[in-house]
């Protein structure tokens, strides 16, 4: 029992990372980013086909790949979804959609159908674990997944809140209009919000293929997961996705143990009981109470 | 020297023309109070002077430079803020970085944080309280310390009593007679006359879209600005041609 905590807990780091992005644009851009884990699979490929074809490590590999993909974020933002947003609430779904229908394709049809992983490319590191009591062992990478998770939900938190761009970024999702007249450049803010948000997608794209395998449609279960966790942990709140993945990964494991083939239903049932709560909870009358006395915590 | 000129300004919502073929101009350190009727155009002509809402013709030029097709922030980085009705704070956010957010184009000038809590003093306890639980008076406090850390040469405040209980509204006017006396251009909109009359120096009345009075408030009589208001000017003058 103990072991699957952990184990779940460890999961949950993972997801909280892969979440990140799509929960950022969420609440910054209220964009729904159905493109998010076509993207990942795309950073994803950028990482293997460095360390196929030019054996750069992985992890060296992130400074380039961070910024390659903060490009396409900002292109995305200032060529595509700036021009959908414009289009009412529904528009932007569509062009994201669209736009993963299109990554998808084209990188099945440059990279085929084989499976690919970044184990091989980062040595020990991908099966070496640390014992931490007699009986259970952790996996390095998973650790790894987890802190990063962490470090990253930390830093993000901390840039949103402290920087004079965070600032302007806060201020542009609450209301463009007025972040205009008072001198903000709410294209520019956006554009950097989604820089950032693609950003953090290169770091999950890492996380995913060495702990594992992908191909070109492996975007589709990533996205679902990343929204159960969007949802489960609460939009707009960045701590919420790190508690969203653990509860997720919690339901997956309860849901597992249950029966073999219960891992991924434990985890749709919980995302249904909290959304089915959450729109329930934002109707009554206990949940606008609740929210006057926590409301500033978030 | 002209801090504003406004040259055959049109704006519409869709096909309704709320400000029609509009042409003024105000002398550095004027103020001017903006009056009229609701509905009358002052905040759409406001807002398209702050480049919140598109022309569909006419120019604006800030101290002589043509600033017709520069978009909103680029208008606050050459010297023009509007604190816009209703405030549009951001809630979430706390009193200090409100006010840190009107400096995001920094231009030079005195105003600082601390500063705009020497002039409005009531602000100070709710430096680090998000913004959405003050009160109304404290509300327009933070949204005019907003645009003053703009370092603006003009200042446009749009309905700055609203909703404002009459003690508010004394503190906040004595902290613009601080202001006036810096020398800053402000453009008002106030619907109490009385107080409009006391502390602007110019008076331009609109009515349907269009500028029915625009005198110096020595020169104006408050009758005559009421019949403006309600447009009885016209019918007045009608009246006398028959």
């Amino acid at each position: 029992m103990t072991n699957q905590i952990i184990q779940a807990i460890l999961l949950g780091g993972y997801y909280a990372l892969i979440a990140c992005g799509l929960s950022f644009m969420f609440s910054i851009m209220k964009i729904i980013n159905l493109a998010h884990g076509s993207l990942l699979v795309l950073s994803s490929y950028l990482f293997w086909w460095l360390a196929d074809s030019y054996a750069i490590s992985p992890f060296y590999s992130l400074s380039i790949v961070i910024p390659i993909m903060m490009m396409i974020g900002w292109a995305l933002q200032e060529f595509l979804l700036q021009k959908s947003a414009r289009g009412g609430e529904l528009l932007p779904i569509l062009t994201t959609f669209g736009l993963a229908i299109v990554l998808e394709n084209l990188l099945f049809e440059y990279f085929g159908a084989d499976t690919r992983s970044l184990a091989p490319y980062i040595g020990d590191l991908s099966w070496e674990s640390w014992q931490i009591l007699t009986d259970i062992y952790v996996g390095k990478t998973s650790v790894y997944i987890l802190l990063s998770a962490i470090s990253l939900l930390a830093s993000l938190q901390l840039f949103m809140q402290k920087t004079a761009m965070g600032r302007q970024i806060r201020a542009t999702a609450h209301d463009p209009d007025t972040a205009g007249l008072i001198g903000i450049n709410a294209r520019k803010a956006s554009a950097i919000a989604a820089a950032i948000a693609l950003g953090t997608i290169a770091i999950s794209g890492l996380a995913m293929s060495i702990r594992g395998v992908f191909d070109a449609y492996s975007g589709g279960p990533q996205l679902l997961f990343a929204f159960e966790v969007t949802i489960i942990g609460g939009m707009g709140s960045l701590w919420g996705v790190l508690l969203g993945g653990i509860v997720l990964a919690m339901a997956q494991t309860i849901g597992a143990s249950i029966h073999p083939q219960g891992f991924l239903i434990g985890g749709h049932v919980i995302f249904f009981v909290i959304l089915l709560a959450r729109l329930y909870m934002a109707n009554s009358v206990i949940a606008i109470r609740i929210k006057k006395v926590f409301g500033g915590l978030r | 020297m002209t801090a504003l000129e406004i040259n055959s300004l049109d704006v519409r919502h869709g096909q309704l023309k709320a400000v029609r073929s509009i042409s003024f101009s105000i002398e550095k350190g004027e103020v001017v109070a903006l009056i009229g009727a609701n509905g009358a155009g002052k905040t759409t002509l406001l807002r398209a002077i702050a480049g919140a809402h598109k022309l569909t013709s006419g120019s604006i030029l800030l101290k002589g430079i043509d600033i017709t097709d520069l978009a909103a922030h680029q208008r606050v980085a050459a010297g023009l803020a509007l604190v816009p009705e209703g405030r549009k704070l951001f809630t979430d956010m706390t009193t200090q970085e409100n006010l840190q957010l009107g400096a995001t184009v920094s231009r030079a000038g005195g105003w600082s944080v601390d500063k705009i809590f020497e002039i409005f003093p009531n602000l100070q306890r709710h430096r680090h309280a998000k913004t959405g639980n003050m009160s109304g008076g404290e509300q327009q406090a933070t949204a005019i310390g907003r645009a003053l850390m703009s370092n603006p040469e003009v200042l446009i405040l749009d309905e700055v009593s609203l909703g404002l209980s009459p003690l508010v509204v004394d503190q906040v006017y004595a902290s613009l007679a601080t202001l006036i006396q810096t020398g800053t251009t402000i453009i008002l909109v106030e619907q109490d006359l009385s107080r409009a009359m006391k502390v602007a120096s110019r008076a331009i009345c609109m009515l349907e879209g269009e500028i029915v009075l625009d005198k110096k408030m020595s020169e104006v009589s408050r009758e005559q600005i009421t019949d403006a208001y309600f447009g009885l000017a016209k019918i007045k003058n009608i009246a006398v041609e028959q």
